[in-house]
């Protein structure tokens, strides 16, 4: 069963059409790459998959549910990391995952753990959220992904803002996350990291995603986004 | 649902707490505001007895523009709206939540205010009960209309300003059933308080329903 199933999607934001006649289809345990340029659509598909849009036509099935009517359901089971952290500024970052956790029905005591995979080290996990730096923010905000274990993640720029450390990371956990069975969907600029991670890869243009081929073979780049030799 | 209402409520309650603005801010504001009615009226005594209940009251709807501004806020800043969305909490314990820890602020607020016109203005009161179940209506009903207003007005631009030009005159009709309650309670006017507080209560149940149902698609188009 796909994970991830779009056919000929229109999302519009207001009334400009952000996508237009997606069509898009990932397997569980997968790793796709979006690649694009800026302003393509490449988080408005995510958010898209997240259930957080409603398709204006066409066909759009995540996790089995249809996005016009189970968007609710989609949300429970995917986890998503955006340009923006999701994060209250005034908690801290205990206090956010912990509640996040409790919201998802999750074990409080996961938050540690969660916390450790993401290297957050226990001297920051008092500290109020709004006194972290951008690169601590993201690891927190991807703790909290990795927290809600979701059947797809759908990271947006993971990479962006993290040192060394935290790239090599992110590359273990969505590596991990892909061998446990969940699926990954990645829009990333970062090319040679992320094209290390993805097992395919497609292009996002002008809010349309490019007919793409599965395992690497005849992978479409019209843009020329990467001069690497594929793997 | 309880549990998440709880979880909401604790959460802004939190944060509030944390960034003082209730207490280094608001409250301030409200006093200041009081004493500014004062000055205004000439520290006529006789007047500001006969005015106590509308000041008072003008002076809570202003305290709670702020309070929903800043309950707004928590949700669209750095899209931490969409932790609500992702988390599957129901949208109507997210507003009956948020609701609630508006009220908190506010009905502490208003405690203080009480303190404040009894000194400032000589109120005498007349009536305890009346006048702490008006105080505890009123905070509801305007909680109600606040949190569902900050919904709506979450996704516009310029959402501060827009937010008390909607926000006030939704609640005139607060302003006027509390302000005759309040009345009776301190023996200014010889109305019936508590007919006036079952307006109130009728005013504050509407708009909770309201919120209740509408929560959840403001929450997704915003």
């Amino acid at each position: 069963m796909s994970i991830v199933a779009l056919r000929d999607a229109v999302v519009l934001l207001g009334r400009f059409p952000a996508l237009s006649g997606v069509d898009l289809e990932v397997d569980a345990a997968e790793i796709v790459l979006l690649q694009g340029p800026n302003g393509a659509g490449k988080s408005t598909l995510l958010r898209f998959c997240a259930g957080l849009l409603r398709p204006h036509s066409g066909s759009a099935v995540v996790l089995g549910h249809d996005l016009r009517e189970s968007r609710p359901a989609v949300r429970r089971s995917v986890g998503l990391l955006g340009h923006d952290t999701a994060l209250y500024d005034d908690l801290t970052v205990t206090e956010n995952l912990q509640f996040l956790a409790r919201a998802s029905r999750i074990e409080p005591e996961e938050v540690g753990s969660a916390l450790d995979r993401l290297g957050v080290s226990a001297r920051l996990r008092d500290v109020v959220v709004g006194r972290l730096s951008a690169g601590q923010r993201r690891r927190v905000a991807l703790a909290g992904v990795a927290l809600r274990r979701p059947e797809l993640w759908l990271l947006d720029e993971p990479h962006a803002g993290l040192d060394q450390g935290g790239r090599d990371l992110v590359d273990g956990l969505v590596a991990e996350a892909a061998a446990d069975g969940a699926t990954v969907l990645v829009a990333s600029h970062d090319l040679d990291r992320a094209l290390d991670l993805a097992t395919r890869r497609v292009s996002v243009v002008g809010g349309t995603v490019t007919p793409d081929a599965v395992g690497g073979a005849g992978i479409v780049d019209p843009l020329g986004l990467s001069s690497r030799q594929e793997r | 649902m309880y549990t998440d209402i709880w979880l909401v409520a604790d959460k802004d309650l939190r944060i509030e707490w944390r960034s003082r603005v209730a207490l280094s801010q608001i409250l301030p504001f409200a006093l200041t505001v009081l004493v500014l009615f004062g000055f205004a009226l000439n520290a006529n005594r006789e007047v500001l007895t006969a005015a106590t209940s509308g000041l008072f009251w003008l002076t809570v709807l202003f305290v709670a523009v702020v309070a929903v501004q800043r309950s707004t806020a928590i949700e669209t800043a750095d899209g931490a709206r969409r932790a609500l969305l992702l988390a599957g909490i129901e949208p109507s314990s997210v507003f009956v939540g948020k609701a609630l820890a508006i009220a908190v602020q506010v009905l502490g607020v208003e405690i203080l205010m009480v303190g404040g016109v009894l000194v400032f203005y000589g109120a005498t009161v007349e009536s305890f009960p009346l006048l702490l179940a008006t105080c505890v209506v009123a905070t509801l009903a305007i909680a109600a209309s606040g949190t569902l207003l900050g919904a709506l007005v979450a996704g516009v631009r310029a959402r501060e300003t827009v937010l008390p030009i909607l926000l006030l005159p939704l609640l005139a009709p607060v302003l006027i059933a509390a302000s005759r309650a309040f009345d009776d309670a301190l023996g200014v006017l010889a109305v019936d308080g508590w007919a006036w507080l079952g307006l109130l209560a009728g005013f504050g149940v509407v708009n909770a329903l309201l919120g209740t149902l509408a929560y959840g698609p403001l929450l997704e188009e915003t």
